[in-house]
């Protein structure tokens, strides 16, 4: 007699075709160029990369572009230490959300060279580029973000966002 | 406005394969889908309940793998919708009707796929049989789809 079952998978397939918006199309212009492009809300001044057009906070229009850096300071992050369908990262692995210098919006990446337990908050962090010759209309131009080796930023400047 | 910039268009697919825990009502109840059967739960006011339940919606009482019984393989089209261009996932790959399937001995309608061929042919009240996989693994695809009792 064989084993009774004791689980099943459900998949969840959802395909969608994804159109991108004006915003979020001069962003991949700009990251197709190695350039992380970032608008600014004329009301509160707040900086957010990827655009979105508008400002989520004072719910105006947000038309005025600039790039943001590529490098930046962890704010907060989670260390995974589950494997995923899809996601041929080495486990304990470590995603985080970045605060880019000259945003107010942290931008989510995956930590890489680094410890899964050296990450800390105020970490410094850079993003590691694919070669130029594979540069495209997408995020996947960021391999991932790595410790810059600035010294860390003390938690009590970061303000709101821990 | 900014100018808008080209158009940008992709395949955006959002997938995440679950894997439940059954406990033993509903193991009891794949198990015996591996096996060829269908199983449903008969309540204290002698409903039956397909697929089982750990309790009684009507009452709260408990319902174990105890209180399990066969139904089916046969049944009746509660009520059904049409489909005419499967998607990809979808349990068959030519135009089917998904319906409510009143297995015998069950008072409750199961949801499965028929395979009836012509929206025509589908019928409130029709008798319908479920067709079995021959390689079964004990998940709800054991059963292929149910298709008319009179098929040829």
């Amino acid at each position: 007699m064989s084993e009774p079952v004791k689980t099943i998978v459900t998949p969840v397939h959802l395909l969608y075709d994804w159109t991108a918006t004006s915003a979020q199309a001069e962003f991949l212009d700009a990251i197709q160029e190695g350039r992380l492009l970032g608008e600014r809300c004329p009301e509160c001044h707040n900086v957010y990369c990827p655009p979105s057009g508008s400002c989520a906070r004072c719910g105006v229009e947000t038309a005025e572009r600039l790039d943001v850096a590529d490098k930046g300071t962890v704010v907060t992050f989670c260390i995974v230490r589950v494997p995923s369908q899809n996601i041929d990262v080495k486990l304990p692995y470590c995603a985080a959300n970045i605060m880019l210098d000259g945003s107010n919006m942290p931008f989510i990446g995956l930590l890489q060279e680094v410890e899964a337990e050296a990450v800390h908050v105020g970490m410094r962090v850079e993003a590691v580029w694919a070669p130029k010759s594979e540069w495209g209309p997408t995020f996947e131009n960021i391999r991932y973000f790595r410790p810059s080796g600035e010294p860390s930023i003390p938690v009590e400047s970061l303000g709101d966002w821990v | 406005m900014p100018d808008a910039a080209r158009l940008y268009t992709t395949d955006h697919v959002v997938e995440y394969a679950y894997k439940r825990s059954l406990g033993p009502v509903l193991s009891r109840f794949f198990t015996a889908l591996r096996d060829g059967q269908i199983l449903g739960s008969r309540t204290a006011e002698g409903r039956v309940l397909v697929p089982p339940m750990e309790h009684d919606p009507a009452t709260g009482d408990s319902l174990g793998p105890d209180d399990m019984v066969e139904v089916g393989p046969g049944g009746q089209v509660a009520t059904w919708a049409w489909v005419s261009q499967p998607r990809e996932k979808h349990p068959l790959d030519r135009p089917f009707a998904f319906a409510l399937v009143e297995l015998d001995g069950a008072t409750t309608g199961f949801l499965h796929a028929v395979d009836a061929g012509e929206e025509t042919r589908m019928r409130t009240g029709m008798r319908v049989k479920a067709r079995w996989r021959t390689e079964r693994e004990g998940e709800i695809h054991d059963i292929e789809c149910f298709e008319p009792e009179d098929a040829a």
